[in-house]
């Protein structure tokens, strides 16, 4: 017995511990991600502008095209007061077509290089942020640090260092628990010799009736715990089959590591931006691809803050030349070859075929947020199934929520009639008819 | 009293002596049921090892280990487009008009698709474009995903490469031997005609043989004798005030079809006023089930009333050689013709040339303004003539090279061996095909070509009517349509929808987009018409007359061959849709078959019996036609079938390209000799007997009295309602009180002023039986087909039938008048055998009545049917358990249970066991598994969308925006719904109309469909 409590205690201690050694990993990591990727502020070619103005014009203006140390839809920008005068980079921010169309040398080359993209004129920069952005630009490439970030996956083995000390207090304390057993027994073996050479006798146990057959023997007992056992049974029976079909919880491993939390949470996109169709069809829809790469012709890597401890920078640009992959878009060249491989997704949320539901009734009619029944997606960094999606929670939401009429003429004449009816101003979903069987059903 | 009349089901209820009544009024199967013979064995059952117990637990760990085996759930992926075109959203259909036009249905319609596969059509109502059987057209999306296409190009029975055949092709046409014959359907395509012009101006030895497998010859040829166009005049029956036909099916295929839509805007009363139609005729077709007066006359008969009917209009006359009664039927059609003068009509449908143009100086003697001559159809452009003179050459050997499109001749000609013989003789044969059908089977090249959905196309109905064609899916398989190779093998590279465009470059101009939209449009032709060389017949109406005269020798009988408003030509043959929809008149599906009259029958000793299942048998016979034999033809008798004829129809028999299952009836183009309908063949009795798969003949009516109602139009308007629309009536405190009134109602009512509530109206004089809201519900709702064994047993699925009910014309009176003088339990009896001779016929459609107080309901153990507050009875197939208490407990019998799993199994080898098939599936609606109920819904999928639209906009919903398949499919406007709580709406002025009814009302069942009741125009001035 003693010995349980010893292993239960030592092992409820051992997850503290990991925890908090996880704890750790993580700040580590975030401390690691501050100082790796982008241009550090500290290094020097400061004499241009202010590079930090600098860089929040560069990511709102020019980052669509440009990036400092490598091609994108334009060229590079790192070492770009090198290769023009100040004169002519200031000219051609301002209004590139006008020296294309001058015949200038070298703007025409770019203009050529670039397949004839024509950078669009900016006018409304000034000339001391033109210098704050080249002063941005200009700073040297920060040198990945050499400690490595740990990859995916791998995350959780690192919990074990800090438990060490831990260990070995347990290593005490058992040591002292078996002690203590043994001073116990030597004690009462003690004890019993000074008995035995003094001459007092144990009174032996009387020997009674072992404890089953007395449990056997009394009917009421057995009466109340058989019920008891049946009950429980029944309530772990009904647990299971109830659960029979109900995937809440489902988070299937996708063949594109897509996160809802970089692109939902951190950036903020709108939901409908990608699942438009849930605002006329049925189908929320999963986008077609052509929709990432709205975003993604431009965005071919994550930015380094973006990572996490259990996901690298590495690893999710791996995630995005997947999709690069299967739209056939080669990145360098800027193309799409034609070669097309559509991406087999898991399908998380999965209504009977019986079941009918309509996205569009729900978020434009209703305009019930999706994560009234998709739960956090902004956290997910890996979707699954938050709602149980079973009838009982389809009809509890009817019962309980009050149908969006206000400015809807469909429901003018009909809020008219049912309030007056009902006696509210304020209308359930249940109230509509909304649970009825084959509103759902058919 | 329009109620007591004595209706009838089937032949047999009217044999005073038959066992089979006898015993179905005492018991609910005529034979004892073998129960022992479906238990097994007796003694095999007890020396069987296997006790009830043990097969108990058998089951029961069988039933453990399935459910704890099926606890895993499957993977199931989501793959989205990879560049998702712009108007594809899924989950949201498109509509898209696009043009039938197959050379025997021409249709402008709209086609629904979702997710890019078209899964249903619908009517175009932009433009009055239809010359076509309506079921056949609503069918015609199921004809795209049939598994026996012909999926690539092929040449000797090997596939090939497009690229290989047009070089094949190209070097045999560059040397042909003779001359290029193309044999095509009617395309009535202007662009067409010019591509084939221009492919005839680089061979230069084209010959263009157009061949309508139902030849409208004699029509053609008298309007072009008389009119110099070779077309169909065209009418408008809407403004007819009194229509006489001799043997014309106007109702269903006669003359491209598609004239019953005005037709019923005629016999809707309107004022207190309908049309009057009468109808000569040997077969009992749907036109003259919808007739007011109904004369028999077997073929030979119609051309003397014809030559009569014309001396009297047209000749002046004042006798005619006819007899005594028929004469007199002639000569009041004649009065009322000349009466109604410019509203009148006078069509037929006798297969001459000579008839045709009678009719004609008929028309223009009365000055009729039905018959538009000036603006005629030009749907049918067939030659009989040339399709026989190329037999003919071919056998020569002076052709070198036929081209085969649109049509199957080895199948379809009456001397389809002739043409066997000489397509042997020619050096290229190549066949455009969507199937690979007898002609196919024989030609050496094969092109692939895709169905209408797939294709470009225009078409021109008129002089100044036209539609277009346009593909509402990519090719299934690697097809390429006629016009296209055409195109490649005169050496143009432009596709044939570039070709379509430039066509109509000087007509539509910038309108092509809109033309394109809408499917329809009024302009000129922009091509001028192809010649095709052959010289008009000559015709004069003294000739004419006698030729009718002389009468025509040979055969014991005269047989007159139709095509069923299912089947039509049988191009479809392999489509299991029309295969089982029932035809109107017989109630017979999945078959054809000799009609016959019971004095025939009883002649030839030939019988239909009932077997103990309910089911029909009946005899066969032999058709002998000169040395042309059709054996073993099964025998239906026909009430109301002219004595001394007989009907078949054509289209069936079709044996290649067609699943084993459908290859049923016989082929009856044989006996189409000269491509004449009417021949006089010689029958004898064939021994053996036919099993029928017939859907309405399982009980009696059990002499309940207000399911038809009908009545004459002088009682409808001089009449009180009460009269002819009685409210039955129930006691409540030993008084009568109408079984409407709340006194009757021992039921809380549910609350149906908020809200939608919905009603459906069926008018039964505008209902033409056409069945295009039986295929239309069939798309719209999954409704599996369960094939004829199936049928047999009564299992058919449909949601929605069309009841034909027969009542003997001359006892309308009579009957109250018996009734009232016997005794109540004798009437049934005791009533006079009602003649089935001539019969009257009334159609009503049937599908769930959605009963505000539905017995179905109330005997559910599991909830599963419950009522919705809109008012419709809702039915939850993942509730029901199957006990079909419902089915039992419903009065109307529109209950269907699942007996087996109709899709996905081999026992159903139809289209919802392939995955080509199952593309027609409509996503919105579940498809039901084995064991559980299934019926109308009132298609509650298409009224919650309306309502969704209407909530997503922020507006109202208008009335007519609520429709169901039905009613949107019935061009005809026999079928109406809508919202009975928007007060503005048609369908609240049908329901309180005079005419409105409910089915047994006096069960107090308060059905939201309403009938309305049925008149007949008796009127002889």
């Amino acid at each position: 017995m003693l010995l349980s409590v010893a292993f239960f205690i030592s092992f409820s201690l051992s997850i503290f511990a990991q925890d908090e050694a996880s704890a750790d990993a993580s700040g580590d990591q975030q401390e690691q991600a501050e100082d790796s990727g982008e241009p550090s502020d500290d290094a020097g070619a400061s004499d241009l502008g202010d590079p930090d103005n600098g860089k929040s014009i560069f990511n709102s203006q020019c980052a669509a095209c440009h990036k400092p140390y490598s091609d994108g839809i334009g060229p590079a920008l790192n070492g770009v007061t090198v290769r023009h005068n100040m004169e002519w980079i200031h000219a051609w921010i301002k209004n590139s077509s006008a020296l294309i169309a001058e015949g200038d040398p070298d703007a025409v080359a770019i203009y050529e290089e670039y397949n004839k993209t024509a950078m669009p004129p900016f006018p409304g920069l000034s000339d001391s942020d033109i210098n704050d952005i080249l002063a941005y630009v200009e700073q040297p490439k920060p040198e990945p640090k050499t400690v490595e970030t740990a990859g995916g996956g791998e995350a959780g083995a690192s919990g074990s260092g800090g438990g060490v000390s831990v260990n070995v207090i347990l290593g005490i304390l058992v040591f002292v628990l078996v002690m203590l057993l043994a001073v116990l027994f030597l004690v009462n073996k003690t004890l019993r010799n000074f008995a035995e050479a003094s001459g007092v006798t144990v009174p032996e146990k009387t020997k009674g009736k072992p404890i089953w057959k007395a449990f056997v023997e009394n009917q009421f007992l057995l009466l109340v715990t058989s019920v008891v056992i049946l009950l429980g049974v029944g309530y772990f029976a009904y647990g299971f089959l109830m659960q029979v079909g109900v995937d809440q919880g489902y988070q299937p491993i996708q063949p594109i590591h897509y996160s809802h939390r970089i692109h939902a949470g951190d950036n903020e996109i709108d939901c409908k931006y990608c699942h438009s169709s849930a605002r006329t069809s049925k189908h929320s829809g999963i986008p077609s691809l052509n929709v990432c790469m709205n975003c993604h012709e431009t965005i071919s890597e994550v930015s380094p803050e973006t990572a996490t401890e259990e996901y690298s920078k590495e690893f999710y640009d791996g995630e995005i030349a997947k999709l690069y992959d299967a739209v056939g878009w080669e990145p360098s060249e800027r193309t799409y070859s034609g070669e097309e491989k559509p991406v087999k997704w898991v399908r998380i949320h999965n209504l009977p075929d019986f079941a009918y539901f309509n996205h569009s009734q729900h978020v434009s009619v209703a305009g019930v947020s999706c994560q009234h029944c998709h739960g956090p997606i902004q956290e997910m960094e890996v979707v699954y199934q938050d709602a149980p999606l079973t009838m009982g929670w389809c009809i509890n939401c009817h019962r309980e929520t009050n149908v969006k009429m206000q400015g809807n003429e469909y429901y003018e004449k009909i809020h008219e009639e049912l309030s007056k009816k009902y006696g509210v101003e304020e209308l359930t979903v249940a109230q509509m008819g909304g649970l009825e069987c084959a509103k759902c059903h058919y | 009293m329009s109620s007591n009349k004595k209706y009838w089901k089937s032949v047999e209820e009217l044999n005073e002596e038959s066992s089979v009544v006898e015993t179905l009024k005492q018991k609910e199967f005529t034979e004892e049921i073998p129960v022992n013979e479906f238990l097994g064995d007796k003694s095999s059952l007890k020396s069987s090892k296997t006790s009830r117990r043990d097969f108990l637990k058998y089951v029961g760990f069988s039933t453990a280990a399935a459910s704890l085996a099926a606890c895993e759930g499957p993977v199931i992926n989501s793959i989205p487009y990879v560049v998702q075109p712009e108007r594809i959203v899924p989950g949201v259909a498109n509509y898209y008009a696009s043009t039938i036009a197959d050379g025997f249905d021409f249709a402008s319609v709209l086609v629904k698709t979702r997710e890019g596969r078209p899964i249903k059509i619908e009517n175009n109502k932009l433009g009055d474009v239809r010359a076509a059987g309506g079921a056949r057209v609503h069918a015609s999306v199921l004809s795209m995903y049939d598994v026996n296409r012909v999926k690539r190009p092929m040449i000797d029975g090997r596939n090939v490469a497009w690229e290989e055949f047009d070089k094949e092709v190209g070097s045999e046409l560059e040397n042909v031997n003779g001359d290029v014959v193309l044999l095509t359907q009617t395309f009535a395509s202007p662009s067409t005609s010019k591509l084939i012009n221009e492919f005839s101006g680089k061979l230069g030895n084209v010959r263009h043989v157009v061949y309508d497998t139902i030849s409208e010859d004699p029509a053609l040829d008298a309007f072009e004798s008389k009119y110099g166009k070779r077309a169909l005049p065209d009418y408008d029956f809407a403004k007819a005030e009194t229509i006489v036909s001799v043997g014309a099916d106007f109702l269903a295929d006669w003359q491209g079809g598609g004239h019953d839509i005005g037709y019923a805007e005629s016999r809707i009363p309107k004022d207190g006023k309908i049309s009057r139609h009468v109808q000569f005729e040997s077969n009992l077709t749907i036109t003259g089930a919808k007739a007011d007066k109904r004369v028999l006359a077997k073929p030979s008969d119609q051309k003397k009333i014809l030559v009569a009917l014309h001396g009297y209009l047209v000749g002046r006359n004042s006798t005619s050689d006819l007899s005594g009664k028929i004469d007199d039927a002639v000569v009041k059609a004649a009065s009322q013709l000349r009466k109604a003068g410019s509203n009148g009509i006078f069509v037929t449908g006798i297969p001459e040339a000579d008839a045709q143009l009678l009719a004609l100086e008929i028309n223009e003697a009365i000055g009729s303004k039905i018959l538009n001559s000036d603006n005629p159809r030009l749907i049918r452009k067939g030659n009989a003539r040339e399709v026989q003179q190329l037999v003919k050459d071919m056998n020569s050997g002076s052709v070198g090279a036929v081209l085969i499109a649109g049509v199957n001749p080895a199948y379809s000609l009456p001397n389809a061996s002739e043409f066997v013989e000489g397509l042997k003789n020619v050096d290229l044969s190549l066949s455009f095909a969507l199937k690979h059908d007898e002609t196919a089977k024989l030609c050496k090249y094969v092109a692939a070509i895709p169905h209408y959905l797939e294709s470009w196309g225009d078409v021109q109905f008129t002089p100044s009517k036209f539609s277009l064609t346009q593909p509402t899916i990519r090719p299934l398989f690697d097809t390429r349509q006629l016009q296209d190779c055409l195109l490649r093998w005169s050496g143009n590279n432009t596709s044939y929808k570039d070709y379509l465009k430039e066509t109509w470059s000087g007509q539509l101009g910038k309108g092509w987009s809109k033309a394109l939209h809408d499917g329809v449009f009024e302009s000129t032709s922009p091509v001028s018409e192809e010649t095709t060389g052959a010289s008009a017949v000559s015709l004069d109406s003294g000739s004419a007359r006698r030729n009718l005269s002389k009468e025509t020798e040979g055969g014991n009988i005269e047989l007159s061959l139709y095509t069923k408003v299912s089947m039509g030509d049988g191009q479809q043959f392999n489509n299991p849709w029309l295969q089982e929809m029932p035809d109107p008149i017989t109630r017979t599906t999945w078959d054809n078959y000799v009609t016959m009259s019971r004095v025939d029958a009883e002649k030839l000793d030939i019988e239909n019996y009932t077997v103990s299942n309910g089911a029909l048998n009946g005899g066969y016979v032999n058709i002998k036609l000169g040395d042309v034999s059709v054996n073993n033809v099964p025998v239906i008798i026909q009430p109301g079938q002219a004595a001394g004829s007989i009907g078949l129809a054509l289209g069936y028999g079709k044996k290649e390209a067609v699943q084993e299952e459908m290859r049923v009836g016989v082929n009856a183009f044989p006996l189409y000799k000269d491509f004449k309908t009417f021949q006089n063949v010689s029958i004898e009795k064939a021994s053996g007997s036919h099993e029928f798969a017939c859907v309405q003949l399982q009980s009696t009516m059990a002499a309940r009295d207000d399911i038809i109602k009908e009545t004459t139009l002088e009682e409808y308007r001089n009449e009180p309602k009460e009269h002819w629309n009685h409210m039955p009536e129930v006691e409540y405190n030993h008084e009568e009180v109408p079984v409407s009134s709340d006194k009757a109602d021992i039921w809380n009512a549910f609350d149906r002023d908020i809200g939608h509530h919905f009603n459906l109206s069926i008018d039964l004089n505008a209902c033409t039986a056409c069945g295009a809201c039986v295929i239309a519900c069939h798309s719209e709702n999954n409704v599996p087909v369960v094939g004829k064994d199936e049928v047999r047993k009564f299992r058919d699925m449909h949601w929605l039938r069309i009841d034909r009910y027969y009542s003997s014309g001359d006892t309308f009176k009579e009957d109250p008048k018996t009734l009232e003088e016997l005794p109540a339990f004798d009437t049934y009896d005791v009533i006079e055998n009602p003649q089935d001779e001539n019969p009257e016929v009334a159609f009503q459609p049937v599908m769930c009545q959605h009963c505000n107080h539905a017995p179905c309901e109330t005997v559910c153990p599991v909830a599963a049917t419950s009522h919705g507050r809109q008012g419709q009875n809702q039915m939850i197939y993942n509730r029901c358990v199957g006990t079909r208490y419902c089915a039992n407990n419903c009065p109307y019998k529109v209950r269907r249970f699942n007996w087996f799993n109709y899709a996905e199994n081999e026992e159903f080898d139809y289209n919802m066991n392939n995955d080509l098939g199952r593309m027609v599936i409509n996503p919105d609606v579940t498809v039901r598994s084995r064991g559980v109920m299934e019926k109308c819904s009132m298609c509650i999928q298409m009224t919650q969308k309306t309502i969704l639209d209407a909530k997503r906009e922020g507006r109202e919903v208008e009335d007519g925006e609520f429709q169901t398949a039905c009613s949107a499919a019935c061009d005809k406007g026999a079928i109406k719904f809508g919202d009975i709580n928007n007060k503005d709406a048609e369908i609240v002025k049908l329901k309180e109309d005079d005419r409105s009814y409910h089915l047994l009302e006096s069960l107090g069942t308060q059905p939201n469909v309403v009938y309305q009741v049925l008149i007949k125009n008796t009127s002889e001035a």
